[in-house]
Formats: C-alpha cells, structure tokens, sequence
C-alpha cells in the first residue's frame, strides 16, 4: 500500500431525483481522499459529509465491490468505469488520480437504461435478452453424468472467455449507438462453443437478437468502444460469433 | 418446545431416498394452484425458484439488486466440492460426509451432511449440462484441484470465478423460468417482515426500493434464501447490501436462530488499511493450494520480504501441520495468523498480515500455469495493493467471511415456521461450527435445486392451506409495522451517520466476539451493543424520505437489525462454554492451542426464541447424535 499524500478534488456528479425529473451536473468537494480508497469509497466519504450537512447524498448502484457481480458503473470522465483499462469502477483506485483533479460523474446513458436517481439505471433490459434464449433447457435432475461429454479444453477456455461478462452495461454506455451486442454476443458465444449448447443455438441466436433489437438497443458499427471499456476485457471476436450465430439461424436453420 | 428435526430412521446412506418415497407428493396439475414465494436469487434462491417452475408451481422471486445475476453467490472464488473421485484418489461419498463433519468440528447432523455429499455429484451434473464451463484437462474431461481441510482433489473450479460461473447457470435457468411465465421477478425489493397467520408463514412485506412502497405477497409457502449475517461485523468479505433482516424479522415471527455465535473468519483477505474502508477482499483459499504462508521468525522484522533468508522465515503451518500444511482449515489458519502477529511477527505497515508467497511454485511451474490457475485473483490483489505478487509475496489476514449458524431448519429445510424455509447460507444446517472451502456452493445448489424441491412437495401436499387474501389483518399488521419503523428511522434526525454506528457496531465484535473469545469481553460486548442500540435511536441522521429511491434509509433499516442481531450471537458465544471450530473460547483450548471441544455438555445446536424487545431470548438446544461417526479431537498434523 502506497504512502502518498491525500487528494483533494473536484466533483462534478449527476444529480437527477427520478426517472422523469430533470438532471444537471452539481460541484462538489473531495477533500483528505486517500490514494488507496476506491473509487466508490471516495463517493461513500463524500457521501456521508453530504449527509451531515442535510443534503442529499450521490445515489449509486454497488454491491460486492469486487468487480465481480456488476453492479456499479458510472461514466467517469468520459470513460465508462473509468480510465483504468479492464477494470470496475469498485476496483479503481483512487491512486490513478492526482491532487487538484476534476471528475465529472454521469450515469449509463443509453435509451434502453431508464436513470432510476442520480447515478443509478436500470439495466432490466439485459435481464430480458437473457430471458429470450440466454440458456440450456435442462430441467433440473435431468442432466447425464458430467464427464459423459467430453469438452476440447480450447473450446471450454473460450466459452469462459465469454461468459466471463458480469453484465454491468458498461459496453451499452460506451457504444456511440447504445448496442448491446458485446453482451449478447457474449452470452450468445459462451453456449454455441459448447457441444451442451449446440442444440439450440439457432433458435436462441434469432431469439437473443430479436429481444435485443426490441429492447431499444442500437446497432453495431464497428466502433469496438465495448471492448475498450469492458472491465471483463470481454472479446469483440464475440460480436462475429453472434453475427455467424445470427446468419447461420436465419439462412440455413429449421428455425429461420 | 422440543425441537424434532424430523431425521428418518434407517441407514445413514438410506435415509434420503426413503424418505423422499415416503413424502406425499403433489399433483402435477394441482403444483400450479400453489404460490410459493422465494426470497433471494442467490444459488440457493435462484436455482430453488428455478426448480419449482420446472415442476409447475407458481413461483415469485424477490431480489434486493437491480437484477438476479448479482446476488452475492456471484463472488465466490475459487471452487465446489463433489465426491466424484475423477482423479481416482480414494474420494467417496464418505468420506466427503466425514471430512465436512469433521471440518465442522463435529458439530453438525449427520444425516443432513451425508444427504449434501451424496447431491454434490447430481449438481456438477446439472451445472456442465447448463453450460457451465467449469475447468478441463487436455482431454476434455473436467479438472479438479485441493482444497483446505481434503487430502483429495475434489474441489471442480472455474479459474477464479466459479460462483460467478455457478450462479449465471441458475440464473439462466431462472431466466428461462420467468420467460415460461412459471417464475415472477420482483427486482430491487427488500423483504421487511415475515406474515404469519395461523401460526403458518402466508407471506411477506417486501419494500419496493425504488418507488419506496410497502408492497403485500401472500402465498401457501415462503421460502428466504436471504445469506448470511456477516456484515454484521461491518467490515467483511460480504457484499455490501448483505444484511441479516429477512431473517431477524423472521426470527422475531417466530422462527428460532441457530448457533449465531458460529461466524467464519477466512484466513486469505487484503488486509484492512485504512479508516475509510468499507469492506474486504478475500483471496481464495485455492491460493493456498501453491501458495507458502510465512512470517520473519524474529518479531520486528522490517526487512523487505526478499531480503530475509529461508533459515530466518517461519513456514509456521507447514511446521506446526506437517500432514495438512497450509492446506488446514479456515479456523485453524485464521487462528494461526492471528497468533503469530500477536507475538509481534505481522508484516506490513500494520503488523495485521503474513505473506502468501508463491516464489516456489512460481519456479516449480513457472508463470504462465500460475497464472492460468489463479489469473484474475493475481490480478485483483494488485490492482487493490499496488503490488505485483508475481514479484513480491503477498500480504493477507484473516476477515469476517460466512456465517455457519442461521435459522434453525429441520431435515426439510424448515424452520419452527410451519411453511418458511430457509435455505443456503441463511440457515445453520450442514457447516457446524467451521465451513470447509467449497461447501457453501455444494450447499447452496443442494438446498435450491435438489432438496427443497422435494420436501416443499411433502409440505403442500400433507398441509390444509386456506386462501389468503393480501387484505387480511396479518397483513395490514405486518405492514403497519414496517412502516412504523421506517418513520420512526426518519424522525430520529440526530447527527450520527448509519454508517458511523456500523463501523462502531463492527468494532466491538470483531474485538470481543473475532477470532478469539472470552468471558469478559463478551460480557462487556453485551453492554456495549446495547449503548450502542440505545444511541442509534436517539443520535442516528437519514436524509431523504420513505417514499422515494433512498439508499440511506435502506441501509439503516439493515443496521438497525444488526443492532439487535449482533446482541444475540454475543449472547451465544457466551452461552457456549467450550471452544469448537471458529468459536475459540480462550479458557477452551489444549495444550497446543487447538480448539478444546465439550461432548458432554455443547454436543447440540444452541437454537434462540425471540422473546420480545427487552427480553433475553430463551435457549433451546437439539442434541446432536452421532451414530456414524466417532467423535474425536480434529487433528491436522
């Protein structure tokens, strides 16, 4: 753990009551942030000043703080979780900023993310992709013995590649169309690699996309701002797979 | 009241599969006539709502985050155990049920542990058939690695993140469930209280997080998969909206709370740093598979790791548990730690760490099969540290991680509620007094998939359930209660944060009530909880309103529970004059300072009534019979 000085910094955070409110950019002071806090821990510290003064404090999604479950996420500085590469905005340490600096916070902007307060959306519209075919159909007690399908080890490596995503939508917030296609190829690839997946993976392709499309999500236009910003370093390859997925269904398929 | 927790006779490897032939069955036409409403969407939640859809029931799910996917399940590192014996290493169903018993310091049902040993291989099962890529060899079979307190490799693992991989399989057979219609999702809702009518849980009270309401569910059966209560300790590996009220308001309904005394400490986190903290990271227990615990053997020594010679390094598990090493249970790794830094050895700025060195596997396997197997771990650590544990050992001390006890359930994962069921992390059943790495997964996924399925059936079918109707009196009770509470939180208008009287709360248990325990210091613990309570009440600020998104009231609801809980577990840690497992009472020990148990007296579960707001609860106590297993002093040597 490092020993540096304190930061003092400038904040300047979105602040919007509820969904159908006006929001605007208010200024606030950071002061004594240590360099090994984080990111949301410098907000907590704002926080509770702000709540001892009688105001309002930031409102902000967050849970396991390790990056891991998805939660958080809040476009700092232009950047969505920020400026560390393949990193959670719970994960970004206080230290990748400088005594003096200004940060401006803003939530997910997308129009399938309705703001819920200040720096919290909803992100309901990701659950409904999955819903649409981001599964097996196995009932449980209806699986064979594990071993019983052997897995070539490149192909299980690549599907964990993929569904590695913790569904923060920090992929939506970056894409210049608010796409969600690095979420849904994600999930879309993670099944089709595996033999257990192959079985439906057309239908679900057709229906993943369809729910995509219908959820209010852009389209892709090779930007690759997703993978940039993805904390999971989720690969755009993953959006080819979706689109041969997607081809593949509607072209050849019983399903088309 | 006796406590019979419905144990079937015959053979302990019997026991499961005649009792589930003799549980009245319900109709499949008839299932979808029945509400069932499953609190949480964590492993246990998630793939208990799941299985219920499947079946036909109908099924409502509650979860406290803005979507399934994030329940706390998600955090899990490093692994879950199953007695497959694929590496043809001597594993069975035995012995993982012996281990876990013995894990637990002999202080959990034998029955209900052999019935979690023998699901363990239906759940690897039913998660590779879901798409879980678990890890595999060459040729494509599935891998598996060591895990503390096994002498066999039993543990399957998904790199780093395979609660994170477990609990998207649940998830997305949830998922499919809520497509079919046959599942219902109540995103960003907080059960606030528990509606029992008739002396049968018919409901509950969830509060809408974002619009503020008070909303009412009825239903023929609830079922909380709700987590533990570590958070308690403010400072923990738990999630941040990881909270103990579904079932401390459960508890105050009448359904009696377990052996709250048994808290987990892990022995791999970062160690704590700084005042501003709000929770900590483990490392996995995995790490210690290829990882060296150490520390200088001289106290005081501030010489960077690299520059103190092997001959002046204690490896003080590798001493101490020749046969075991570092691969020794949670507790007894804890403990260690702890000892160690109290003689002054710690390292670090604080002197609270010992290094987790892996120089030698490093050298042995080299980086890439290091990183391979520990990639997004090696990662984490660094981005937290600023230090790369490729180069430098790693600093960890131990932190609050899981809870063992929790709502007293019987062999169908029911409480003293007729109707409530309580499932994973939330009840107190197959860990007793120290969980084994990868068991809570095992558990929750057994409860959730396999058993509460089953037995949920056996209660339905055999129980005469009159409508409900969401107007009814226990309701407008229930719900006047909460909203009571509420205003009250919001009145109060002191100068005191939540978070201020969190970390206080924190404070004292970690001190009196951690890693070591005695007599006095519970006593003074006591005494302090209830100061605190009383000044929560009279000094304690939320900002904002009930009817709105309001994240400050939401969390001193949570605290204001912890407050009452936390009196409890110190309370329990008194009331058990012995040492076992995680509960290391000082006085209570050997004469190498292992954890000295009591057979004669503390052979039981110590199960909790709530007996009223001022009032000390009444102890009950379910014997624990072992009749397969001998008891004996845990030895790790």
């Amino acid at each position: 753990m490092s020993n540096k000085k304190p930061l003092n910094l400038t904040l300047k955070v979105w602040r919007q009551e509820g969904t159908d409110r006006r929001g605007r950019l208010e200024t606030y002071k950071a002061r004594g942030i240590s360099p090994d806090a984080s990111f949301l821990e410098m907000l907590d510290v704002v926080n509770e000043g702000l709540t001892l003064a009688g105001k309002d404090p930031i409102a902000f999604d967050h849970d396991c703080r390790e990056g891991i479950c998805g939660m958080c996420g809040a476009v700092v500085n232009g950047r969505a979780h920020g400026p560390q590469r393949g990193t959670t905005l719970c994960q970004l340490h206080m230290r990748h900023f400088s005594d003096g600096d200004t940060v401006v916070i803003e939530p997910w902007r997308a129009r399938a993310f309705k703001i819920v307060k200040d720096l919290a959306v909803d992100r309901g519209a990701l659950d409904r992709i999955i819903q649409a075919g981001g599964y097996i159909s196995v009932n449980t007690g209806a699986a064979p013995e594990a071993n019983a399908l052997p897995v070539p080890q490149a192909a299980a490596d690549q599907a964990f590649d993929a569904a590695a995503c913790i569904g923060c939508g920090a992929c939506v917030a970056a894409c210049p169309n608010a796409a969600a296609m690095l979420f849904t190829g994600a999930k879309i690839a993670h099944l089709a690699l595996l033999p257990q997946g192959r079985p439906e993976a057309a239908r679900r392709a057709l229906a993943m996309v369809a729910a995509m499309d219908g959820q209010g999500f852009g389209n892709c236009t090779n930007e690759a701002e997703c993978e940039a910003t993805c904390p999971k370093e989720i690969s755009l390859v993953n959006i080819a797979r979706m689109n041969r997925e997607f081809l593949k269904a509607a072209l050849v398929s019983e399903e088309r | 009241m006796t406590l019979d927790a419905k144990i079937p006779g015959g053979p302990l490897s019997e026991k499961w599969d005649r009792y589930r032939f003799d549980l009245k069955l319900v109709n499949p036409a008839n299932k979808r006539k029945f509400e069932i409403l499953v609190v949480g969407t964590g492993l246990a939640g998630a793939s208990a709502a799941a299985s219920l859809g499947e079946l036909g029931y109908h099924v409502k799910n509650f979860c406290i985050q803005d979507s399934p996917r994030r329940a706390h399940s998600i955090a899990a590192q490093g692994g879950i155990n199953a007695a497959k014996n694929y590496p043809n290493d001597g594993d069975s169903i035995w012995r993982l049920f012996y281990d876990t018993v013995k894990g637990g310091d002999f202080r959990s049902r034998e029955a209900n542990v052999y019935r979690l040993a023998q699901i363990s291989n239906q759940i690897i099962d039913q998660c590779v058939a879901q798409g879980v890529p678990f890890a595999r060899d060459y040729g494509g079979q599935l891998a598996n690695r060591s895990f503390g307190g096994a002498q066999v490799s039993r543990t399957f693992y998904a790199r780093g993140q395979t609660g994170q991989q477990l609990l998207l399989g649940a998830y997305s057979a949830l998922s499919r469930q809520i497509a079919q219609g046959r599942v219902t999702l109540f995103p960003r809702r907080e059960m606030l209280d528990l509606v029992v009518k008739e002396g049968r849980a018919r409901g509950i009270i969830v509060r809408n997080l974002v619009t503020g309401a008070l909303e009412r569910h009825g239903a023929d059966a609830v079922v909380l998969a709700t987590g533990g209560y570590g958070n308690v300790y403010f400072l923990s590996t738990n999630a941040m909206a990881s909270n103990v009220t579904a079932a401390w308001r459960a508890h105050r309904r009448g359904a009696l709370f377990a052996n709250p005394c048994f808290t987990q400490i892990h022995p791999t986190c970062i160690p704590v740093h700084g005042d501003y903290q709000s929770k900590l990271t483990l490392m996995s227990e995995s790490l210690r598979n290829d990882g060296r615990v150490w520390v200088p053997k001289t106290p005081g020594d501030t010489r960077a790791p690299r520059d103190i010679p092997e001959s002046e390094r204690d490896y003080y598990l590798e001493r101490k548990y020749p046969s075991f090493g570092n691969l020794v249970p949670r507790d007894v790794a804890s403990r260690n730690a702890k000892s160690v830094c109290d003689e002054g050895k710690g390292v670090g700025d604080t002197g609270l760490a010992v290094y987790l060195d892996f120089s030698d596997a490093l050298k042995r396997d080299g980086r890439p099969v290091i990183e391979k197997k520990y990639g997004n771990l090696f990662q984490m650590y660094e981005k937290i540290t600023a230090e790369n544990p490729y180069q430098v050992p790693m600093r960890i001390y131990p932190a609050v991680h899981y809870t063992m006890g929790g709502l007293w359930v019987d062999y169908n994962l029911m409480s003293t509620i007729d109707g409530l069921f309580v499932l994973g992390e939330a009840n107190f059943s197959d860990h007793g007094a120290n969980r084994l790495g990868a068991s809570a997964l095992m558990q929750g996924l057994a409860d959730g998939y396999f058993i509460l399925p089953a037995t949920i059936g056996g209660y339905l079918a055999g129980t005469p359930l009159a409508a409900i109707s969401e107007t009814d009196e226990a309701f407008r009770h229930a719900e006047d209660d909460c909203q009571r509470k509420t205003e009250r939180l919001l009145a109060v208008k002191g100068r005191r944060t939540v978070d201020d009287f969190h970390r206080h709360l924190g404070r004292i248990l970690w001190d009196y009530c951690g890693m070591s325990r005695q007599n006095e210091g519970l006593e003074k613990a006591r005494g302090m909880i209830g100061e605190l309570r009383a000044a929560f009440w009279e000094e304690v600020t939320v900002p904002g309103s009930a009817g709105s998104f309001n994240q400050s009231l939401e969390r001193a609801g949570r605290v204001a529970d912890f407050l009452e809980f936390a009196e409890l577990l110190v309370i329990d840690a008194r009331a058990r004059q012995e040492s076992c497992g995680c509960h290391f009472n000082e006085v209570y020990q050997t004469a190498e300072n292992e954890a000295l148990r009591d057979d004669e007296q503390f052979c039981h579960v110590a199960a909790w009534a709530y007996a009223g707001e001022n009032a000390p609860p009444q102890f009950h106590r379910e014997p624990l019979v072992f009749e397969n297993v001998a008891l004996s002093q845990r030895s790790y040597k």
